[in-house]
């Protein structure tokens, strides 16, 4: 058993950080939470010129192992880098890497990786929340190709991206899974309508619509009627992106504050209750990067996290939350002070940590879905 | 990173889970109550070599790391084991860790088997080591008496046992001189070293001790699952309700999380890491609070039948809360690791609160 990190890992997150001091400047990072932007192309290509962007389906032999890859995703959310579209454009990637047409996979894998083209996902809609396979989009196949009618709820840079990539029901009389086809759509097609969707934390967001929309068959990524099949196959070694660093920023900024003297000259670090809780945050933020370590440790082992993964997604956002809550709270009355406001506590960094933390338990898989998936495979209790 | 475990390490615990399965049953763990040792169990432990295996081979001892001994403390609590196995090694380890010639002549018999000393993981108060574990059974115990870490020899007559929520074998031990008369106590350090001393032993008690919590709360966890799985009702097995079992989903996130936090504290300890005392002491924080709420969840779950003496799983409950407050809850913990992390420290901390 052996906890440490090795020299070499280490040295790639130096590499890391030291990539980010020069392609995440002060004034981009100002913009983009100015804006709510998750998406900056410079930066994008900068991480595609490194190859850090394509898994293994990318134009070289996979360039990051598991460890590199949670090295680099964990840094990257350390620092709020804008990498969203990355991330989405490197998931459909792989769906289509892995059952796209070889058309297809020539048009769309190297702009992925490269930083070039970015994609938005079009899975969820207003009806369907976490449950995806209630999808009721539909694309009915016409002359040369598919018309497609309907609405796909928070296709987050959907407004800025390329494409987006369609769940949609291609056999009007099918139920559940069955019956999914899986599209990419160029998001400049007539028909197709962003309207932006304003979030709690400042994050810029859509909903998109699709009336009659045209797309010629080779857009068309998996075979008819096998998109979810397809999808959960290339997505099976897929985990969540790690939401400790986000964790670690929240204690990051508690800490500073407390270390500081306040207006009536006295240090919060000398008060019992502030040393409390900020060690209990401090070991929730360890038990998080220990859950996330192991996810990354099976992985590379060749093990598949089946419940890891969900507890490791589970316990980091939750604890996000409730010490979002409880910091806040410890801070006091100043924690009140707005991020954009002048006087704000350590820059606003926990005032937009309470707003930030309530996505992460219901994105990606809501906390409740996570504890379903934990219940079945690990405390071998039956599916409801 | 490895966050697996060596060959020589699964031996260990097939060994330790072997011997626990025939020899600490719940019928054991019953048998043994309200006295909390069963004196079988012990020996058997003592005769495997559980005390020796922690001790350094230049002394006598196998030589087993910290990580072994959290290993195997897992294994002791998911058995609720009725016998002073973690008291007995962190005391022994502390004799070996001194090794003065008076430290080493007490050890003799420690790693004989002749003798059982403890260690009171608080200092005592007005004369009186209150709630010492496995005072109720030991020979002797070590105490820091202000800047002096004593060797105090105990007998019936200067302790009283303690019935108490776990049936652990506690005692209130009164260390005043009229009460030790003729046997006196022996002095193993004093000053800083004393205090020194003292503290890397507590570190080692509250990191094996959460480890023991974590087996304590995952066996708690998998009664609770079983009874779910089977048990019916408004014809579902009640393990389909949410209500039911997202708390016990939660319960397994917390406790895989703590067993990799007491294990990295093990491991911080045994390189004599900066953050070993930050992390046994936030180890035993979050493994204290897991074993509270999984046992909590394991009876719940159990309905009325977990509320009855006859289930198993009131064992675990009483022990997750008896046998880690004998130091303190878990926002001592919390004080005792912001300590550490937030060294130049204004606050110190010596045991609870």
């Amino acid at each position: 058993m052996d906890f440490a990190v090795d020299a070499e890992t280490e040295a790639f997150r130096t590499e890391v950080r030291a990539f980010l001091a020069e392609h995440l400047p002060a004034e981009v990072e100002e913009r983009l939470y100015v804006t709510g932007e998750s998406h900056d192309d410079d930066f994008a290509r900068a991480l595609g010129e490194r190859g850090w962007i394509a898994p293994e389906w990318g134009p070289e032999e996979r360039p990051l192992d598991p460890t590199h890859a949670h090295v680099l995703e964990a840094e990257l959310a350390k620092a709020e880098a804008p990498f969203y579209a990355v991330s989405t454009g490197a998931m459909v990637g792989r769906v289509v890497a892995a059952s796209g047409s070889e058309d297809l996979r020539a048009e769309i894998l190297p702009g992925i990786a490269s930083g070039e083209v970015t994609i938005a996902l079009g899975m969820t809609e207003p009806e369907a929340g976490s449950d995806v396979a209630a999808v009721q989009t539909r694309a009915r196949p016409v002359d040369g190709g598919w018309v497609i009618d309907g609405q796909k709820m928070f296709t987050t840079n959907g407004h800025a991206a390329d494409h987006v990539f369609l769940l949609v029901r291609t056999d009007p009389d099918s139920r559940r899974h069955r019956g999914l086809t899986t599209f990419l759509v160029p998001l400049d097609r007539p028909g197709v309508e962003v309207q932006a969707v304003r979030t709690i934390s400042g994050e810029r967001t859509n909903i998109t619509y699709y009336a009659d929309v045209f797309v010629e068959d080779r857009w068309r990524i998996s075979e008819v009627g096998d998109g979810w099949r397809s999808l959960m196959l290339a997505l099976q070694d897929e985990h969540s992106a790690p939401f400790s660093p986000h964790l670690a920023r929240l204690l990051e900024a508690a800490e500073e504050w407390a270390a500081a003297p306040g207006v009536d000259g006295t240090v919060p670090l000398d008060r019992p209750d502030v040393r409390r809780r900020l060690a209990r945050a401090a070991t929730e933020l360890e038990v998080a990067q220990l859950l996330e370590a192991r996810t990354t440790w099976m992985e590379a082992s060749g093990e598949v996290p089946l419940a890891e993964g969900p507890m490791s997604k589970l316990f980091s956002t939750e604890a996000i939350v409730r010490n979002a809550e409880d910091l806040t709270a410890l801070v006091g009355p100043d924690a009140l002070r707005s991020r954009t406001d002048p006087t704000a506590v350590v820059g606003g960094r926990i005032e937009h940590a309470l707003r930030f933390s309530l996505g992460t338990t219901i994105y990606a898989g809501t906390s409740e879905v996570q504890r379903n998936i934990i219940a079945q495979h690990r405390c071998g209790l039956p599916r409801a | 990173m490895d966050l697996g475990l060596s060959d020589e390490q699964h031996q260990l615990v097939d060994s330790f889970t072997n011997l626990l399965a025939k020899a600490s049953t719940p019928e054991h763990v019953r048998a043994a109550e309200p006295g909390g040792v069963d004196q079988a169990l012990w020996r058997t432990l003592r005769e495997t070599g559980a005390v020796t295996m922690g001790v350094a081979e230049a002394h006598g001892g196998w030589g087993a790391t910290l990580v072994d001994l959290a290993l195997v403390a897992e294994r002791l609590g998911r058995a609720v084991a009725p016998a002073p196995v973690i008291e007995a090694q962190v005391a022994a380890r502390l004799l070996a860790a001194i090794a003065s010639p008076a430290a080493l002549d007490a050890l003799g018999p420690v790693l004989a088997g002749e003798r059982l000393v403890t260690l009171a993981v608080r200092p005592p108060q007005g004369g009186m080591a209150a709630l010492t574990p496995a005072g109720a059974v030991c020979d002797a115990v070590i105490v820091l008496d202000g800047d002096r870490l004593l060797l105090v020899p105990v007998s019936d007559r200067t302790r009283r046992p303690v019935a108490n929520l776990a049936a652990a074998p506690l005692a209130d031990i009164d260390l005043s001189p009229s009460a030790i008369e003729g046997a006196a106590a022996t002095e193993l350090a004093a000053g800083v070293e004393a205090v020194d001393r003292f503290e890397a032993a507590l570190d080692e008690w509250l990191t094996l001790t959460a480890a023991a919590l974590v087996g304590i709360g995952s066996a708690a966890l998998d009664l609770g699952c079983a009874y779910a799985a089977e048990r019916t009702a408004f014809g579902a097995p009640i393990g389909t309700f949410q209500g039911v079992s997202h708390p016990l989903a939660d319960d397994a996130t917390h406790l895989d999380g703590a067993r990799l936090l007491a294990q990295k504290a093990a491991w911080s300890l045994d390189r004599d890491d900066a953050r070993g005392r930050e992390l046994a002491a936030m180890a035993f924080a979050f493994a204290s609070r897991t074993a509270e709420a999984a046992t909590y969840d394991a009876i719940h779950v159990h309905g009325g039948y977990g509320f009855m003496l006859e289930y198993d799983v009131q064992l675990h409950h009483r022990r997750a809360r008896g046998w880690a407050r004998v130091w303190g809850d878990a926002e001592a913990a919390d004080a005792r690791a912001a300590d550490a992390r937030y060294a130049g420290a204004r606050h110190t901390t010596t045991g609870a609160r």
